[in-house]
This record gives structure tokens, sequence and C-alpha cells, in this order.
């Protein structure tokens, strides 16, 4: 589960390039921008759900 | 941000003598995070700051200087460049190998790389802290020569040696592109980044999360080191930010004496700031908390100084110093992540701060877009990067001391004597 948290954080920096690539005016520039940076978060959320849920199971 | 001039002779001596009191701010640090530690575990930590930052220095020289290029006023057309939608795409640094040459480049070259064994030695003693009291010192070296090598260079050039970051303003409109005039991307995302990785990797201290209850308080065995630290680090931060604005910013030497200002009122709002929460949170103000701050004040400083005004530079520290002791609380309490030195809080949350702050108060349109594509790269990219490298590393070489030595104490398992000979060591309750 981290490592899938972790694979999806590079998605968003991807979108966030494609954002800047693709979109010249800077509404829908920065809009997307803070898509990718909302995708990255998610990956982070599920890498550190992930961290957790492997804490518990080796607790002692 | 201003053109690139060639130095002056007095700016070249003014920049050179405030990177000679820059090590400070590495040394601060280096001591908050040995007295935020376990007494039994002192030496090994404080030894540890020196060896990881030899280890930097040396990689850095035979290795990453190379891969993150020269920064130079010409920087933009060295390096492995490739199109995209009609734009060169620089993205990684082609220096000379071992630094040959050095001595002959330019004197903003110089004092650039320079800059750049500072920031990497900074960069890569972060983790060690949040690594205390089970990390090996030996895996903490490997670590500091891997950050050294692959990822602070790539971040280094992409920001400061005319990579893909720095030339978004040019090549897309966004503001002056990506700005971090003291390293805030650089050295504190990247470290604290780092630090996460590292105590994914590495695991708590024993006995920190009990099967049943809380997690237990492991407090830090010397405030006064850590308040010291305070203070030595303020110096070096001051130097810092003012010479990292005239290499990465060609500040003006009018805007040197408010970019000290701006660094000082950022770490005094953060004080106030979290002294006030803790003073709220617990009835008393934490000492420890206080610190990491102060701390984080100085950190959100590093992007922003050279950008915002004083008063925008209190608010900076005030919103640092509101969120520390918050994000340390969570951190530790509801995701299981135990940071002894709050590296990821301090270093990390600090840093993304600044550069967002610099996107938000910047005059030029499209910074912030500019600055927010930055921290895609550095939560997108490094994270991933170094968490994969750290990896790899752990398998070849475990992070994690064996239970005996995490038992005894770094001190005396690794160095075979104690920080506090003299001295009664308390018994740890945990490990009844």
């Amino acid at each position: 589960m981290k490592y899938a948290g972790l694979l999806v954080m590079p998605a968003g920096f991807f979108l966030s390039i494609a954002a800047v690539i693709l979109f010249p005016a800077p509404a829908p520039r920065a809009a997307f921008v803070l898509c990718g940076l909302a995708v990255e978060g998610l990956g982070l959320a599920v890498a550190v759900r992930g961290h957790m849920e492997a804490r518990g199971e080796r607790r002692p | 941000m201003n053109p690139a001039l060639p130095l002056s002779d007095a700016v070249f001596a003014l920049t050179f003598a405030l990177l000679m009191l820059a090590p400070l701010a590495i040394a601060g640090v280096a001591l908050i995070n040995t007295g935020l530690g376990r007494s039994r575990s002192a030496a090994q930590a404080l030894l540890g700051n020196l060896a990881i930052l030899a280890v930097a220095a040396i990689v850095f020289a035979l290795l990453g200087s190379a891969l993150a290029g020269v920064p130079s006023a010409t920087a933009c057309c060295t390096g492995h460049t490739f199109q995209l939608a009609g734009k060169p795409w620089n993205w990684l640094g082609a220096g000379p190998m071992l630094l040959s040459g050095f001595a002959s480049s330019q004197p903003l070259s110089q004092l650039a790389v320079l800059f750049e064994f500072l920031a990497v030695a900074m960069a890569a003693m972060l983790p060690w802290g949040s690594g205390m009291d089970r990390w090996r010192l030996t895996a903490g070296c490997a670590a500091a020569a891997v950050t050294a090598a692959i990822v602070f260079p790539l971040m280094a050039h992409w920001i400061w040696g005319g990579g893909w970051l720095s030339q978004l303003g040019v090549n897309f409109g966004l503001g002056a592109g990506f700005i971090d005039g003291g390293g805030a991307a650089t050295v504190h995302v990247l470290g604290g980044l780092s630090a996460l990785a590292v105590i994914w990797i590495a695991g708590p201290r024993k006995g920190k999360f009990p099967k049943d209850g809380l997690a237990t308080a492991l407090p830090g065995h010397n405030a006064v080191y850590v308040v010291f630290g305070c203070l030595l680090a303020l110096v070096g931060w001051l130097a810092w930010n003012v010479a990292g604005a005239v290499l990465w910013l060609h500040a003006p030497l009018a805007a040197l004496p408010v970019i000290a200002v701006n660094t000082l009122l950022a770490a005094s709002g953060a004080i106030a700031a979290t002294f006030a929460v803790t003073r709220v949170r617990f009835g008393k103000p934490d000492a420890s908390l206080c610190a990491n701050g102060w701390l984080a004040g100085l950190v959100a400083s590093t992007a922003c100084a050279g950008i915002v005004t004083p008063a925008e530079s209190i608010l900076v520290g005030l919103v640092a110093g509101i969120v520390t002791p918050l994000l340390v609380e969570l951190l530790e309490l509801a995701l299981s992540i135990d940071d002894p030195s709050g590296a990821i809080t301090v270093h990390a949350a600090g840093g993304l701060w600044g550069l967002v702050a610099a996107g938000l108060f910047a005059p030029l349109a499209g910074q912030l877009v500019a600055q927010l594509v930055g921290i895609a790269a550095l939560l997108g990219v490094v994270l991933p990067l170094v968490y994969l490298l750290f990896a790899v590393l752990n398998r070849v070489h475990a992070f994690r001391v064996d239970p005996d030595g995490e038992r005894i104490g770094m001190d005396l398992h690794e160095l075979g004597g104690g920080a506090y000979p003299e001295f009664v060591i308390h018994r740890d309750e945990s490990y009844r």
C-alpha cells in the first residue's frame, strides 16, 4: 500500500507538468497544477496509511 | 529576480565572508538534534553529524557537483536538455568531474559551488536527527553519500543551475521561474522528505508506540543544547539567507539588510506563535516545541526572506509557528511517525510553507504557480526517489541497529563509550 501511494505521487507531478505545457491561460493552468498537487496529496495519504497499517501488524 | 551581473570585488568579499559564517546554521541544527535525542546516544548523534558532513562534501566534490552543473551567469546553456512542446527542458547538469577547473572559474561560480557544499551538508544531515537512537552511523553515512551524489545535485541543478524549474519564467511566463533564494527546497524540503523516508524504513524507537495506549513520550535529554542551538542557528541563518539572496536572487547590496531583518522577524513570529499555542495547549510553553517553532520560522524565511516585506515576514513566521506544534502532535499521535528531531515538520513543512509564501507575496504574475510546480516536483519526484534509493540501500546495509544496540544506547554500541561517562544514566522504563 505504501508503494502504491508512492507510485501515485509522480503521477501528480506529471499532471502539473502537463498543465504548464497544455494550458497557456493562467486560470486553468493554476487549477490543473493544484489538481496535480491534490493527486500527490492523495498518494502521500495512501503511503502514510500503508505505513500505519504495517506498524500495526508489526507492533509487539 | 534581478539579472546576474559579474560580482564586484566588494560583493565577492562580502558573500565569501557570509559563507564562512553560514556553517553556524549547520552547527546549530546539529546541536538542536543532539539535545532532542537521548543522553545514551548523544556522542553518536553529534559524531554522526560530522561524519555525514564529511561524506556529503567528499561525494559532492567527486560526483555531485558535476551533476549539479556549475552555476554561472550563463547557466541556462549548460546541462543535458531535451525538447518538449517546443521548449528546452534542462534536467541534468554537465559540469566538470572532480571540480576540475574550479580554481579558474568565475568568482560567482566559485561562491555558488561553495554555497552548494554547505547546502548538501545540511540536506544530508537533516534525516540523521530523525533517525536518532536507532540509525546506524555507517548507514547514515551511506544515505548521505546517496543524497550528495544523486538527489541533491538533481534538485540543485533544476533550481540553481539553470534547470527547467528556474526557467519556468522564461519558457512559460511563470513569474521569475521557481525561486528558492536560501535553499528551502534544495536543502530543507529535501532533508525533511528524506527524514520521512528514513523513519518509514527504520521504524520507530523501541517502546515509542506500545501495543496498548498512547505513544510514549521520549523527551530530549538536554534543553540547553536545544535552545543554544537555536541561537547559533540564527547567526548562521542570517548569513545563509543573505548570501543566498546575493547568489541566487542577485539581490543588490541595498536589499541585504531587509533580508536579514526578514529572517529575524520570521523566526521571532514563529517562536511567539509556538509559545502561545503550547501555552494554551499544555498550560505551559514547551521548550523543545518552541525551539522547533523558531527553527521552522527560520526555514520558512529561507524561501521568502528576499521577497517579502518585514510585515509579511512576521505573518510567515506566525503561520509556521502555529502549524509546527500541531503537526508534531499529529505526526506522532495520529500517524505513528516517530521523528525525534521534528525534521518533517520543521524542515519539510516549514520549507513548503516558505515556498508557497514566496509565491503568494511575490509581485510577479504567475510566481505562485511556478512555486506550486516546484513543490509538485519535490513531492512527486524527490520523496519517491529518496524512498526508493534508501529502501535499496537498506537491503544492502540495514539502517536499524540490532535490538541489543538499541537497548544499551548507540554510544556504547557504536562508539564503545558514552557522551557523559561521569553521569548516571537513568534506567529506561520501556525496556523492563
